[in-house]
């Protein structure tokens, strides 16, 4: 029996296994010095295993009583998660070296965080949810703060652990009460309580609380406010990550404790998504134009793509949850090539941030200068880039559930939110003379912008087959 | 081989477009010139060997769509076969034409290549103007004609740089759209109860449709009449007919190949070959008929009239022309299409010959276009005038009266008459009437046009008559040959397209109506002269055993319902009739004469005691300014209101106030509340997380 049950955790078994020999490794032998080897190895197992999990699995089995979930939907997240996960560990290299943080437990962090999105996204049971989000999260709040002689780093830190402690209050808060009022933390026990469709009052509360403590992982207003301050202060390639998987993962989640665990009410919790929706959508377009700093910028960026995202989740239809996987693969891909370009942005050998910088850029760049357009009109969801077509999914998954109200705010706020973007764009074409930033790159971050911005174009086609992927993944979900 | 004739142009254009760069400028137009010729060779060959038998030939699938699909394909029929030489043959003249007339342009300044462009777009013009006539269905149609439309804006205002002509370029455009949607709006209607734009399917359903009704705007109509109109609204923009003809003579901004090819010989006439491709669907259309002829008429005695009295040389070869495709619509309404066609065809040369031959003056006296400024050219450009004066003589109708000898314009004007009058009906004697007075017209504004250019004494710059000189060769060869059109055309044809029943029956591949025609026979010879006086009587009633074998719509090129014998009811017309047009000329020429060589002050003498007339024609009838009064104005009034109040005031006015108001407010709230202190973003968590208990309670679901 266990051993079935380990068979199944397999893949997360051995990254935690690996993480684990890799810390005793280091510590026992050169320490930092083994940093870039780690780096390295630890990249290409989450890749390894990221194609292993997208090439073998199939069918979906339980594990640990029904805990642990590994199904069609849990391995379309976990796949990004991983891959995502390695592209940014391999761009970050150099930046960390170049500031002098390459430290080796950085990679290690990283691969925990990795191990407790992929339990996430595999959670059956409030318990499990809460180990995967803590094990996520914990691993998080230390590489936020690993330049920890930086003051603006380690404030980010601190500011990311005492409200994660905050909205880890408020989950657990709803995780006892759904508790309470189920009696079992199973999510297939508690859909089972409420087969009739009726929500006992406490149930209701503690959906609630539960909602809360995932909208503050996903950043949805006005559970945000974390966002922008620890972006900005975090090292960049941590930003970076904090971008890209764990938003999957907790989207994942998300969708998962919706539909697994309340999946005959969804006219309760829709409205609540809803709601989140439309206010991270609007105060991710409305906030980011006063930005001038392209960290906090991407904060508000990525506020804003989760409101999209959380539009197809609140369709509350299986459509919704292909519409929002879509989204989700190819809002990643976007920040994977706009941090690659934001990492090697600097000026005199120090990076820089501000938005100024890009002045001009064209004349001295125009192979990234171009990829780059691609990608803030990718981002801004300017046909025919492929950003277009997750926002086309989303909003089409919106009015065929009759939120037709919602894919119109939706609509207004992206109007809003590509001024930010295409001022970018303005900036590097039509800007004025200014102090120009240089923008050396290595193979790696050359390769994720450039390829980034190809795919934006050449998604167009059939966006990969992600659509067929997607919509395999939502059927495993919701039925 | 049609194929070949079809994309030549295309080619020759896109070569001489795109291609000039590489291949040099005088390269560039001689191959466009020269597929022209190929195509102008081919399509002789086409027309003379062709049996009359209807052909189809399919290119390639043009649109599938529902219920819609339908080929590109080329549906060679007698009408085709005319249209292609009228077509290929003045279009490849006027290629030759432009080599001279088009070089050291004044418009240009030394060095700049304008040429290869002006070839490109006559050849372009020529590959849409052969896309609408070789046309097998509606949609393929009114591509060309939009085709056409496109050219004739580029050609127009070819001259860019002189806002005349751009202005002449637009208004040509617009009026024309007016006349496209009714043409568009045709083709719905036709596609709406046929469920099919293919002229063969349109053309077999034409006798159910007569007995169709449509609603329409405010009624109910009768369905073949209301779409019979709407496709003519169409031709009227396309044929400048009045009260969309507004176009027409200012499109002669344009430089003169251009109105020789586009506004005289082939595009204007499209609305006539329209009428005639339709005419299965107009023989069953009989008010809108009328309404084509009364139209039709009016507009040739209008168009007449301000010829008299314009200065501009080509403008009065605008307004005759003008007044000329009116004589056509005459001949197609009373539903003889054949002697509309023959008109067409015999229009095609002499006209173009006339612009040609103008444009000939016009290069002789550097650009001089008022007539007043002419006089006394016949010796400085005898070639020329001797063109003009062929020109001159087939407009006008030169002929023995009574028999097939004479100019072209003499056999297919008086065809034209006689049919008008062999119609027998009210608006047939209306257009009988007015065709006639418009025939006196005609000689004397075509005679005053002579008599002004080549004769009299030398009047304005002596500067510029001093150095007139006649046209290079590559002008004058094409005069020569649309000459030998001009002379000829007529009476080579005379009995195909109007002559002998039998023969236009053969000719446009008809059923055969051969008892009628026999019994015809017998009638002219036991009593001509009787048949002549009850000429109309007599051959309808020979009609009745005739009427059961009706053709089925579409066989031939032509459809003539059985109870349309105008065509032979024309040929028994009395003698007076038959006569009467050449009267009419020789009125219009006597006329012309005293007044600019016997008696030089008696113009401005006339002019100035009917001086109320004088304005009033050479005002136009002032449509043009009841046009700015009724249309332009107010349509400029209400544009400048949505402009600045709609646009400007509301639209931008509340863009701007959100996105520089509205929306930067908020984005400075939403700055401030990131204060940056970790108690602000723990209480808004906690103030969201309130605001969603409170809602789910209030509102939610819950029990």
């Amino acid at each position: 029996m266990i051993s079935a049950d380990l068979n199944i955790v397999l893949p997360e078994l051995i990254l935690a296994v690996y993480a684990m020999g890799a810390l005793m490794f280091a510590v026992y032998t050169g320490k930092d010095a083994t940093a870039p080897l780690i780096l390295g190895s630890t990249a290409a197992l989450m890749a390894a295993l990221g194609v292993w999990i997208a090439i073998s699995g199939s069918g979906a089995a339980t594990a640990f009583g029904g805990a642990f979930i590994d199904d069609g939907f849990s391995r379309f997240a976990k796949v990004i998660i991983l891959l995502s996960a390695a592209a940014i560990l391999l761009m970050s290299q150099s930046y960390m070296e170049r500031i002098g943080i390459l430290k080796f437990e950085y990679p290690i962090l990283i691969a925990l965080a990795t191990v407790g999105m992929m339990m996430m996204v595999s959670a059956g049971d409030l318990m499990a949810l809460y180990m995967g989000l803590e094990l996520q999260s914990l691993s998080l709040y230390v590489i936020a703060a690993l330049h920890r002689d930086d003051q603006r780093s380690t404030e980010a830190g601190l500011k990311y652990f005492v409200l994660g402690a905050l909205s880890s209050g408020l989950l657990l808060y709803g995780a006892s009460l759904t508790y309470g009022y189920a009696g079992t933390t199973l999510f297939s026990g508690i859909l089972e309580t409420i087969s009739d469709g009726k929500m006992p009052i406490g149930l209701l509360l503690g959906l609630v609380f539960l909602f809360a403590g995932l909208a503050f992982k996903v950043s949805a207003a006005p559970f945000h406010m974390w966002t922008p301050d620890v972006y900005e202060g975090s090292p960049t390639p941590v930003t970076a990550f904090f971008a890209t998987a764990p938003k999957v993962a907790a989207m994942a989640l998300f969708a998962r404790v919706a539909h697994d665990a309340f999946g005959t009410v969804t006219a309760d919790w829709t409205q609540i998504i809803a709601l989140l929706s439309v206010v991270s959508m609007f105060l991710g377009a409305i906030a980011a134009i006063g930005q001038r700093d392209i960290k906090r910028l991407m904060a508000y960026s990525s506020i804003a793509h989760m409101g999209f995202a959380l539009m197809g989740l609140a369709a509350g239809t299986m459509f919704g949850i292909q519409a929002m996987l879509i989204y989700l693969a190819i809002y990643v891909v976007m920040n994977i090539g706009t941090f690659a370009f934001i990492l090697s942005m600097e000026r005199d050998g120090q990076p820089v941030t501000d938005i100024d910088g890009l002045h001009q850029y064209s004349k001295a760049e125009p192979l990234k200068a171009l990829a780059l357009l691609v990608l803030m009109f990718s981002l801004a969801g300017v046909p025919p880039m492929v950003g277009f077509f997750g926002k086309f999914y989303v909003l089409q998954a919106a009015v065929d559930a009759d939120l037709a109200w919602l894919a119109v705010a939706g609509v207004i706020a992206s109007v809003i939110g590509a001024f930010y973007y295409l001022r970018i764009v303005y900036f590097m074409y039509f800007g004025e003379e200014r102090d120009a930033i240089q923008t050396p790159m290595n193979a790696y971050n050359w390769a994720a912008l450039v390829g980034a911005a190809v795919i934006m174009v050449a998604g167009v086609v059939n966006l990969f087959g992600v659509e067929a992927l997607a919509a395999a993944a939502a059927e495993t979900l919701v039925n | 081989m049609p194929s070949i004739i079809l994309f030549a142009p295309l080619v020759g254009a896109l070569i001489c477009g795109f291609g000039w760069r590489i291949i040099g400028e005088k390269a560039a137009m001689w191959v466009a010139t020269g597929l022209l010729f190929l195509a102008a060779l081919l399509s002789w060959i086409v027309f003379l060997g062709f049996d009359g038998q209807t052909q189809q030939i399919q290119i390639f699938r043009f649109i599938e769509s529902g219920t819609l699909s339908t080929d590109w394909a080329i549906r060679l029929d007698r009408l085709t076969a005319i249209m292609l030489i009228v077509v290929t043959t003045v279009s490849s003249l006027v290629h030759l034409y432009s080599f001279g007339y088009m070089d050291h342009d004044p418009q240009w300044r030394e060095g700049e290549t304008y040429k290869p462009r002006f070839f490109a777009y006559l050849s372009f013009f020529t590959f849409a103007m052969l896309a609408l006539v070789t046309s097998d269905n509606l949609v393929q149609m009114f591509f060309g004609w939009e085709g056409v439309g496109v050219a004739s804006y580029l050609l127009i205002g070819f001259y860019y740089r002189k806002p005349s002509a751009n202005a002449a370029a637009i208004k040509a455009f617009i009026v024309n759209r007016v006349g496209d949607f009714g043409f568009a709006l045709g083709i719905f209607g036709l596609f709406f109860l046929v469920d099919s734009i293919s002229f063969d399917e349109v053309f077999r359903a034409a006798p159910k449709l007569a007995e169709t009704n449509l609603t329409f705007l405010w009624t109910e109509w009768n369905a073949a009449n209301l779409l019979a109109f709407l496709l003519f609204v169409g031709a009227m923009g396309k044929s400048a007919q009045l009260f969309l003809h507004t176009w027409l003579p200012d499109a002669m901004e344009g430089p003169t190949p251009v109105s020789a090819l586009i506004h005289a010989a082939t595009m204007v006439t499209a609305g006539v070959f329209l009428v005639a491709r339709m005419s299965p669907l107009y023989e069953f259309a009989p008010e809108a008929k009328t309404f084509i002829v009364y139209l039709g008429a009016a507009t040739a005695f209008f168009a007449a009239s301000v010829g008299l009295v314009q200065n501009d040389i080509k403008r009065v070869i605008a307004y005759s022309t003008c007044s000329q495709l009116g004589y056509m619509f005459v001949a197609a309404g009373v539903g003889v299409y054949s002697v509309a066609m023959f008109h067409l065809l015999t229009h095609a040369f002499f006209k173009a010959m006339l612009f040609l031959g103008a444009g000939s003056v016009i290069h002789a006296m550097h650009h001089e276009q008022d007539m007043r400024n002419y006089g006394n050219l016949r010796k400085k450009i005898p070639y020329t005038f001797w063109a003009m004066m062929i020109g001159t003589l087939a407009i006008t109708g030169v002929g023995i009266p009574l028999t097939a000898i004479g100019f072209s314009g003499f056999l297919s004007k008086d065809a034209i008459i006689e049919s008008a009058y062999g119609a027998a009906t009210p608006a047939g004697n209306f257009a009988f009437w007015l065709l006639v007075s418009a025939a006196v017209m005609t000689a004397f504004y075509s005679w005053r046009l002579m008599f002004m250019t080549f004769y009299g004494t030398e009047r304005g710059d002596k500067h510029t008559h001093e150095h007139a000189h006649e046209s290079p060769r590559t002008m004058l060869v094409p005069l020569g040959v649309l000459a030998i059109g001009a002379i000829f055309s007529g009476m080579v044809w005379y009995n195909d397209f109007f002559g002998k029943t039998s023969a236009v029956e053969t000719f446009f591949g008809m059923e055969q109506t051969a008892k009628a025609e026999s019994s015809h026979a017998s009638l002219s010879l036991i009593g001509a002269a009787n048949a002549a006086e009850n000429g109309k009587e007599e051959p309808s009633s020979s009609h009745d055993g005739e009427k059961k074998a009706a053709a089925e719509p579409g066989k031939g090129a032509i459809y003539r319902h059985p109870d349309n014998t105008v065509l032979d009811d024309a040929h028994y017309v009395p003698k007076w009739v038959k006569v009467s047009p050449f009267i009419a000329m020789l009125l219009g020429f006597l006329g012309a004469w005293v007044m600019y060589i016997r008696r030089p002050d008696w113009p401005a003498k006339l002019a100035e005691n009917q001086r109320p007339l004088y304005l009033f024609l050479l005002n136009k009838w002032y449509f043009d300014e009841i046009y700015d009064a009724v249309f332009v104005r107010p349509a400029k009034s209400l544009g400048s209101f949505l402009w600045k109040r709609g646009d400007g005031s509301v639209i931008d006015g509340a863009l701007n106030g959100v996105a520089m108001g509205i929306v930067p407010f908020f984005t400075r709230l939403a700055g401030r509340a990131q204060s940056g202190y970790l108690f602000t973003y723990a209480f808004w968590m906690v103030l969201g997380i309130v605001f969603l208990v409170s809602w789910m309670t209030i509102r939610g679901g819950a029990i």
